[in-house]
């Protein structure tokens, strides 16, 4: 890749030539806010938050988009760009609930860490004219709720250049632009899948999954890469818990091998784990009912019976079905069981099947 | 996966996941409904269509998402895949657009393939497989001038009579391309349930000790003798679906079972119910109440992924380490305790000697501790400590500590040497359609549940998504039998007869029933046959013949 010379903020370095300002800024560790933009979708330019002067160029420009040049002389926090970037977040706070006290997403909000950092105030524009749309809460998964919609167009760019089926678009133009699903109806009418990749990009609390509502606040929530339990993808997932509960799954960008995308089992599916009807006491069964019975009881039962079953009929008259959802070591474990305890071969699980 | 043994030598997924999505020009998808399936790797496979203009062939008899995205679609009859590969060979050979050069050096056995699929002309394969001529040779052309092309299949291929077979045809195909060992190619089964890769690794299997060193093997046997104290014979053990009818004939006497629903997930399941029954004893280690638990006689409660540490093996041999996010729900346990606990207490039962062999006790205090033993014993997983996996997981073969790990087999050169070309003749499903039972009925999944169901049916919002399991059938048959959406229906073969919910649809040619099988409702596998794949043991779940009526009212089901 052949390089470029760029200042910015007065740092000189070298760009890849054909990147655009703000990843030659992340490149050099200067922080641009973005909003519309994401890691994982192509940049569009559309939110002017990352705006950045430019010298020789009349007017700000969109840095996700803006291509470097030999010799560009770049200020990313000048005082008309600190303007700018203020008066975009208190356009967009004007028609905006505000309700950052009750909202789910308080503490995973781009829109609100932005506010905070650029001080800006709410309900400045269009005569405290805002949007009332009913919020949707037809499917089981995530709640649409559009009063907190910037419209950065993020989820409509992750239905199309992630999951690739396109149900989102934007309708109308102008004050009433408004996401839709499909011909505007619910998810469930429109070709979404569920994924839920439109819900991990969002920047608001416009789409927030059903399974974290009124669980507790972004930062109490404990993060664990893990794989999902799932299909033989074996995506990575970030999973959100609090004490014994799974809340949430969040995207791992960085892992192979799904780097961040998910379907909507290992996105909303993993809820079983929590389910009231889990075992939780050993069970043995006594004519005919089940009755609780100690880890002690119910193992040295196990042993006497596989033991003696063994004895008598020969280690062949014991069989093994391990597990392909179980992990290796307890596969290892449950195969090494069945031979070098037991003394058969009859172990297998359910592959074939 | 037996098959690929045989044309390759080594049995997984040949490539991985980022150089498919990535490299390959073409994808040549069959008896896999990807997208619903293995929903990742189906959205970057549309991704990569949309994106850079892959080309795309789908050969299945059903429409299924993904053949929306298809360059071409062909709807071959559920059972006739290897006369759909061997049609699309013999152009490939006729108009001479095989890679020449790369069956010239890396395989053998050619001309004994070129001879047997000099009969599968276009028309002769169209006539078998109801797809037309045409379409075949235009897939012959888009495979061969789009390459490197990487195939991928499921259980589509491998749920038959032939499976053994039909795995070895997408081998062939694969080898005349000259798609394999390159970034971008290869044949790729994509595995199941998550870790099914993992559980073959590790040799729970009747005939392999872990990394497929042969139960057989005299050398296999006194090494694993040599580290344990004891082990089994030379003999191969049971499969799972001979298990079965063993405990019937009272030759089985006890079952433990780890984590599945073998009621779900058998073929007919009246005869899995007299099977079970018909054991002594049988323990159950399971998380969540199944159609399977009901029949134990001790119910022990492991621990979901989410509470447990340990590695998973995913599709393309990658070792990836699972964490735990949350404790044991209640007094549930993590299962490495629970089979350790069970191992000493065996061993003392039994009376066997700590002090006989370096692995003999069990007195493991950590999974890390399980994968050093393993790694010790398995030469393909021998670098994978767990230091080495923490942030990204590695690909097996990875035999040193020091080795990269094998994003793709075959480069170069086959695990067996040269890649082998079987002469295969299609034969016809073990079940046909007859004037009493004249539809054929094909089972698979839906993108919201998963296999038995036992997790998926315990997730709120997969379950009221998809709350009920379905029959689905075409818009012409459904007209002429007075059927609509919604109607109850009764789907019934020579085994069993089900009721459940009709659904229209224009996923169906005529003649063609769908089930799912997460649900004991609607449980597709009441139906199916238990006809095997003599070499992969593998029930023909894709093929039944059964006929459909509508009903008024439900009836219970015997
Ligand atoms: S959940 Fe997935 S498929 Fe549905 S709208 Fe969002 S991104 Fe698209
Ligand atoms: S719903 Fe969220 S992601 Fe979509 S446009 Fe609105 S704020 Fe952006
Ligand atoms: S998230 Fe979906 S595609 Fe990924 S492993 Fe889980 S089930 Fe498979």
């Amino acid at each position: 890749m052949p390089k470029v010379n760029v200042t910015i903020d007065g740092k000189q370095i070298q760009a890849e030539a054909g990147s655009s300002v703000l990843e030659a800024a992340q490149a050099a560790g200067v922080a641009i806010p973005t909003l519309c933009h994401h890691p994982a979708l192509k940049p569009e330019g559309n939110c002017r938050m990352c705006l950045v002067e430019v010298e020789r160029q009349r007017n700000l420009q969109a840095s996700c988009v803006f291509p470097v040049s030999e010799g560009m002389v770049v200020h990313t926090h000048s005082p008309k760009v600190m303007e700018a970037r203020k008066f975009v977040l208190e356009l967009l706070l004007s028609d905006h609930p505000t309700d950052c006290m009750t909202c789910e997403a308080t503490g995973d909000c781009v829109l609100q860490d932005l506010a905070y950092q650029y001080d800006a105030k709410v309900g400045k524009y269009y005569g405290g004219a805002k949007h009332d749309y009913a919020i949707d809460d037809t499917n089981p998964f995530f709640v649409r709720d559009y009063n907190k919609c910037i419209l950065c167009r993020r989820c409509v760019r992750a239905c199309d250049q992630i999951n690739g089926v396109e149900a989102l678009g934007v309708a109308e133009r102008g004050f009433s632009s408004q996401i839709i699903a499909g011909l505007g109806g619910t998810m469930e009418e429109s070709r979404c899948e569920f994924c839920g990749m439109c819900v991990e990009v969002c920047p608001t609390g416009a789409l927030m999954p059903v399974g974290t509502m009124k669980q507790g606040r972004y930062w109490e929530f404990k993060h664990t890469t893990t794989v999902c339990p799932y299909c033989g993808v074996g995506c990575n997932l970030d999973v959100l818990s609090k004490g014994d509960k799974i809340i949430r799954t969040r995207s791992a960008w960085d892992k192979a091998p799904n780097y961040g995308w998910t379907c909507v089992k290992g996105r909303f599916g993993l809820d079983f784990v929590n389910n009231p009807n889990r075992f939780t006491t050993p069970l043995i069964k006594r004519d005919g009912q089940f009755v609780e019975a100690s880890w002690d009881e119910a193992l040295d039962l196990v042993a006497d019976k596989l033991s003696a079953i063994a004895l008598e009929h020969g280690p062949d008259a014991v069989g093994f079905l391990a597990s392909a959802k179980c992990t290796n070591e307890e596969n290892y474990l449950m195969m090494k069981l069945a031979r070098g305890v037991v003394g058969t071969n009859n172990v297998d699980h359910c592959a074939r099947l | 996966m037996t098959g690929l043994v045989t044309s390759f030598g080594s049995g997984a997924m040949t490539n991985s996941i980022a150089d498919i999505a990535n490299d390959a020009q073409s994808y040549f998808i069959i008896g896999s409904n990807t997208t619903e399936q293995h929903p990742v790797i189906g959205m970057k496979i549309r991704q990569a269509v949309k994106q850079r203009g892959a080309k795309l062939v789908v050969a299945d008899p059903r429409n299924i998402p993904i053949s929306e995205f298809a360059t071409l679609h062909l709807r071959q009859k559920p059972g006739s895949d290897i006369a759909l590969i061997n049609g699309i060979m013999n152009v490939l050979i006729a108009e001479n657009l095989y890679d020449a050069e790369f069956v010239a050096s890396r395989t053998e056995n050619f001309d004994e393939l070129k001879d047997k699929v000099a009969a599968y002309t276009p028309e002769a394969a169209a006539e078998i497989t109801g797809v037309p001529a045409d379409d075949i040779r235009e897939a012959a052309r888009i495979l061969s001038s789009n390459r490197p092309g990487a195939l991928l299949y499921a259980m589509g291929i491998t749920q038959h009579t032939t499976g053994h077979q039909n795995v070895m045809s997408c081998a062939n195909l694969q080898m005349l391309l000259g798609n394999m060992g390159v970034p971008g190619g290869g044949v790729n089964p994509l595995r199941g349930q998550n870790n099914v890769q993992g559980a073959c690794d590790m040799g729970c299997l009747p005939n392999y000790y872990t990394a497929y060193q042969r139960v057989a093997d005299e050398a296999a046997q006194a090494k694993f003798k040599a580290a344990w104290g004891k082990v089994g014979s030379l003999q191969n053990g049971l499969t799972v679906t001979e298990m079965l009818p063993a405990a019937e004939h009272g030759k089985l006497r006890a079952l433990f079972v780890m984590g599945e629903n073998p009621m779900m997930s058998d073929p007919d399941t009246n005869h899995v119910r007299k099977c079970l029954e018909s054991l002594d004893f049988m323990v159950v280690q399971e998380i969540l109440p199944n159609e399977t638990t009901p029949l134990a006689d001790v119910i022990l409660p492991g621990v979901s992924f989410a509470e447990k540490e340990g590695t998973f093996t995913n599709s393309e041999r990658r070792v990836q380490r699972v964490r735990q996010v949350i404790p044991p729900q209640g007094g549930a346990q993590p299962d490495y305790w629970i089979l350790t606990e069970l191992g000493k207490r065996l061993r003392a039962r039994l009376g066997l000697d700590d002090a006989a062999a370096p692995y003999a006790a069990w007195n493991y205090t950590a999974p890390e501790q399980v994968m050093d033993e393993m790694r010790a014993l398995t030469p393909s997983y021998a670098g994978m400590a767990y230091p080495r996996i923490e942030e990204k997981g590695l690909q097996w073969p990875c035999p040193t500590l020091e080795h990269p790990g094998t994003p793709i087999l075959h480069a170069g050169k086959f695990a067996r040497g040269l890649g082998h070309f079987m002469a295969l003749d299609w034969q016809p499903p073990f079940e046909q359609p007859d004037e009493e039972y004249p539809f054929v009925l094909t089972t698979g999944r839906v993108l919201y549940h998963w296999h038995g169901g036992t997790m998926s049916r315990h997730s709120e919002g997969l379950l009221g998504i998809y709350p009920k399991g379905k029959v689905e059938l075409s818009h012409a048959d459904a007209k002429r039998l007075g059927i609509a959406s919604g109607d109850l229906v009764e789907v019934s073969s020579r085994r069993g007869q089900v009721v459940a919910e009709a659904e229209v649809t224009d996923k169906n040619e005529a003649g063609l029933i769908f089930m799912t099988f997460h649900f004991p409702d609607a449980a597709a596998n009441l139906l199916t046959v238990r006809a095997l794949d003599p070499v992969g043991k593998i029930p023909e779940y894709k093929v039944a013949a059964v006929k459909i009526r509508r009903i008024e009212q439900p009836v219970p089901v015997a």
